[in-house]
């Protein structure tokens, strides 16, 4: 059926919009988030941090004239062998606390715990740390020390330069941190015993993205076997990354101070905290050379990337590797260079970020097109249309682009909804009687074009080896996968997909609770993988049960073979490892190949106003076009289009962090500014389904794509609204009035 | 301090300091934890609760204030405080068909503060209604969508 299916059967669940599985516990207040959990005996757990961004530790003292009674109080003597004081990521570079240097500010020394609140913060002021300081290294344009590089070549860059009678344009582009803001701060709570209290095992309820991470960093600090180590994802207020690999840190901590004390131990951050400890999106800068035919025809492209990777390495040199093979944008070249570095400053360790280092380079490849076209006097859209990845081309790591290749497609499509949506606005204004405002604005409109590969890069999902699958019940099945709900929809989307490969119901499906105890690593929930690759193996887990179900037509006839099966064999479960679709092909020592299965495709355009009196730029009209393959359930997948897009706005136009001395100076919802209502403009939606093959259903990733391309069309409508050149993000009104000085 | 209120249409009466806030008061000595804290200085809006009517942040506002008020959180809006779909306020049911809710942490901030708003409300008024709610998760154009449609069914 699944097969008949794909010849154009009309589906029966995937496509529609069943109702979200959690979402009646979200709308009544009944959704249990971390800081919402309380256990018999829990007292609560705070950090000691570092307050200089470099220095030898002299001494963690306790001021001996405050009462300690009733404190639990853990430094780096508490990790003991087996046991080893390293966050387990790409490096072992970072400590759960520090020895006897810090490298960053807010670098964990310490913790302290209490059963009151208040004493806990009266403790904290009562902890003393003297350090001799030293140098710090806090710009990372000047910074020597390289974390990891990563190179790319194809073709002759050189030959092409040196040719006779090509044009070279050259520019170099800045991006700015940027904070995850997930409403719900990062939070866990630790307590010993994994199955029970006794069992010399812990156990870790929190909010995560990738339960297992966590587990492996916990088997590393304490030396316990994998089945002693618990960990239990509740209900999580965002992601966006910046619960990818932090969530590690603070369980340790917990872990450290629950199992020291013998209670269970609650860490949850305030804002403040949140913001001045836990990683950011990389600060980048990103030189570009390119040289070009007198017609527009790009010949050679050559790029050198930076980025500020602040004080260790945590998962720096992925998301390098995906900035860099973004870096030409989706745009084709004879001869491409790369070279990509991220450095080592003593700030805060960035992080992982929706996009992962993607929004940064192709960033800087959309402006650099305008300039492009602003020197060579050519149409930007022309430009674009010119050089735009087709079907048969082949990118930067010499990835020939098989199927799913939808760059023309999108621009073509924002284009005709941006028309569409400037005519009808202009009826709008014209009927309002306020078309005279626009009289004095500055306006104008820009456009950026962008891909992004989904799953892990290269090798990556092969590494994973990620597992899913089902368990037959007698009324359904129930979904076995370690992937999370983090608000973008997993739960749904996954049982959409196995209800419809099943051919029932979607009501009959049921998910298992993020538990490591009870479901497979299905690998972290990041990278727009867990529909894709997740998915897939959720599929093939099904298309297996169905085939041992044998036959039925409906959902009658469904239960009564599943009811079968279970008598025949007592418990159905059928777990499913990734498989690499045949034809990719990659290699780590050359950086050549497939870099993903597959690309999602985008177009943003962006209509602004510029205030001539603030400065302030608004974004007045959004218009986006994304290919994703499938829309498995449209609503969500606009969802995830609209915030990813939000969010892009956000770091373009208003999000800054303000670094002095190694720490963030604006950590308060009062001055580091998100976008609200009133800064939000509309944003349209056209989602584009080009299949992909490999993907269940023909669904690709769409979680990351929509934030690739927002800063880059805001800024090049700023240029076509004043004139000016502004080569970096975010646009802040100092800087358009620098810009229009 | 003994403080009456009037939580949901019940009477409660806590025995609280009187500077506590009134979002430590709902979540710890009365057991609503469905109203948040993003941010604990009034920017986010994730504890938006309507006391005699109006939406107001309850990390800013000490329990001592509140005394004898009439306090409406999240947990009351559906009818019966029922967990089920089928007992499930208007609003909150648009939430749902629109795909407003996306990790739910600002829902029901959200949810109290389009309570809030004046049922002739156009979409100019329903996004400053809400301008005071932070959402990272879904750009807002849902949440006006369900906005849009619980505010026209009130109005027919």
């Amino acid at each position: 059926m699944s097969k008949k299916k794909r010849n154009g059967e009309k589906l029966r669940t995937v496509g529609h919009n069943v109702a979200r599985a959690e979402g009646v516990e979200k709308v009544t207040g009944a959704a249990r988030y971390i800081d919402d959990l309380s256990f018999d005996g829990m007292i609560y757990g705070a950090t000691v941090r570092s307050t200089v961004p470099a220095g030898r530790i002299v001494a963690v003292e306790q001021d001996p004239a405050f009462d300690w009674s009733g404190f639990t109080f853990v430094d780096h003597r508490d990790i003991v062998a087996p046991g080893k004081n390293v966050v387990a990521m790409i490096a072992d570079d970072q400590p759960f606390l520090a020895v006897d240097r810090v490298r960053h500010q807010a670098e964990p020394l310490a913790l302290l715990a209490h059963a009151d609140r208040a004493r806990l913060a009266e403790g904290l002021a009562h902890v003393r740390v003297r350090y001799e300081s030293e140098t710090a290294q806090l710009d990372f344009e000047s910074a020597d020390k390289v974390l990891k590089e990563i190179a790319i070549r194809r073709g002759d860059v050189d030959e092409v330069f040196a040719r006779q009678g090509v044009t070279v344009v050259e520019g170099t582009y800045r991006t700015g941190a940027q904070e995850q803001l997930y409403i719900e701060c990062n939070g866990v709570i630790a307590m010993p015993g994994a199955s029970n209290a006794d069992d010399g095992g812990i156990s870790v309820y929190g909010s995560m993205q990738c339960p297992y991470y966590v587990v492996r960093a916990l088997c590393v600090l304490t030396g316990l076997p994998r089945e002693k180590v618990r960990v239990v994802q509740t209900t999580t207020g965002g992601g966006f990354g910046g619960k990818e690999e932090y969530p590690s840190l603070i369980a340790g901590h917990a872990v450290l101070l629950a199992r020291k004390s013998g209670r269970p131990v609650k860490m949850v951050y305030e804002r403040h905290e949140d913001l001045v400890a836990t990683t950011k999106r990389h600060p980048s800068i990103v030189r570009h050379r390119t040289a070009l035919a007198k017609d527009g025809t790009i010949l050679a492209i050559d790029v050198d990337l930076r980025l500020d990777g602040g004080a260790y390495v945590t998962l720096s040199p992925v998301v390098l590797s995906r900035a860099a093979i973004h870096a030409t944008g989706p745009y084709r070249a004879e001869a491409v260079r790369i070279r990509g570095r991220v450095m080592m400053t003593n700030t805060p360790p960035n992080g992982a970020f929706r996009g992962f280092g993607a929004p940064q380079s192709q960033f800087a490849a959309e402006v650099h097109m305008d300039r492009i076209a602003g020197e060579l006097g050519l149409d930007p859209i022309a430009l674009r249309k010119k050089n735009l990845f087709r079907t048969g081309d082949v990118t930067a790591t010499g990835q020939k682009l098989k199927d799913s290749v939808a760059a023309h497609e999108v621009l073509d499509r924002a284009l005709a909804r941006h028309a569409l949506a400037t005519k009808k606005n202009k009826k709008r204004a014209h009927n309002k009687n306020d078309a005279a405002r626009g009289n004095g604005t500055p306006s104008g409109t820009g456009i950026a074009l962008f891909f992004h590969g989904s799953g892990f890069t290269g090798g990556g999902e092969v590494k994973l080896a990620s597992r899913a699958g089902l368990a037959l019940a007698p009324d359904g099945v129930r979904l076995l996968v370690g992937s999370t709900e983090i608000g973008q929809g997993t739960r749904t989307m996954h049982a959409q997909i196995v209800a419809e490969t099943l051919g029932i119901p979607y009501d009959c499906v049921e998910t298992a609770d993020p538990d490591t105890a009870r479901v497979p690593d299905s690998g972290p929930t990041v990278a727009s993988r867990t529909c894709m690759v997740v998915g897939k193996i959720l599929q093939r887990a099904a298309e297996k049960l169905r085939a041992e179900l044998g036959e039925y037509d409906d959902e009658k006839s469904f239960k009564k073979r599943a009811r079968w099966l279970l008598a025949e064999r007592g418990s159905v479960e059928i777990i499913e490892e990734y498989q690499k679709p045949g034809d990719i092909v990659w290699s780590d020592e050359t950086y050549e190949g497939d870099a993903y299965g597959a690309y999602a495709w985008g177009c943003n355009i962006a209509d602004v106003e510029i205030d001539p009196i603030s400065y302030q730029a608004r974004c007045t009209q959004f218009t986006t076009a994304i290919d994703i393959g499938k829309a498995i359930h449209p609503i969500l997948a606009e969802g995830q289009i609209e915030g990813g897009t939000l969010q892009g706005i956000g770091w373009a136009l208003y999000e800054d962090v303000v670094m002095r001395d190694g720490k963030m100076q604006n950590a308060s919802l009062t001055n580091y500014i998100i976008p609200t209502t009133l800064d939000t403009p509309p944003i349209s939606v056209e989602i584009v389904e080009h299949p992909y093959a490999n993907g269940p259903f023909g669904a690709k990733g769409v979680g990351e794509c929509p934030i690739d391309g927002p800063a880059a069309a805001i800024v090049n409508a700023i240029r076509a609204a004043t004139g000016k050149r502004l080569d970096e993000v975010p646009a802040t009104p100092e800087r358009i009035m620098k810009a229009m000085a | 301090m003994k403080i009456k209120l009037h939580v949901n249409g019940k009477k409660k009466s806590v025995e609280v300091p009187p500077m506590k806030r009134l979002l430590d008061t709902l979540r710890e000595d009365l057991g609503l934890t469905g109203t948040k804290e993003g941010c604990g200085e009034g920017e986010c809006g994730a504890c938006t609760v309507l006391v005699d009517g109006a939406a107001v942040n309850a990390c800013l506002v000490p329990t001592c204030q509140v005394d004898d008020a009439e306090l409406r959180t999240v947990e009351g809006i559906a009818r019966g405080g029922g967990k089920e779909a089928a007992r499930l306020h208007r609003l909150q049911r648009a939430f749902l068909d629109h795909g407003a809710a996306q990790c739910g942490i600002c829902t029901p901030g959200m949810l109290m503060a389009a309570l809030a708003l004046p049922k002739k409300a156009t979409l100019d008024e329903i996004r400053a209604g809400l301008a005071g709610n932070l959402c990272r998760c879904t750009g807002y154009m849902k949440i006006y969508d369900a906005v849009a449609q619980f505010l026209d069914g009130e109005r027919a």
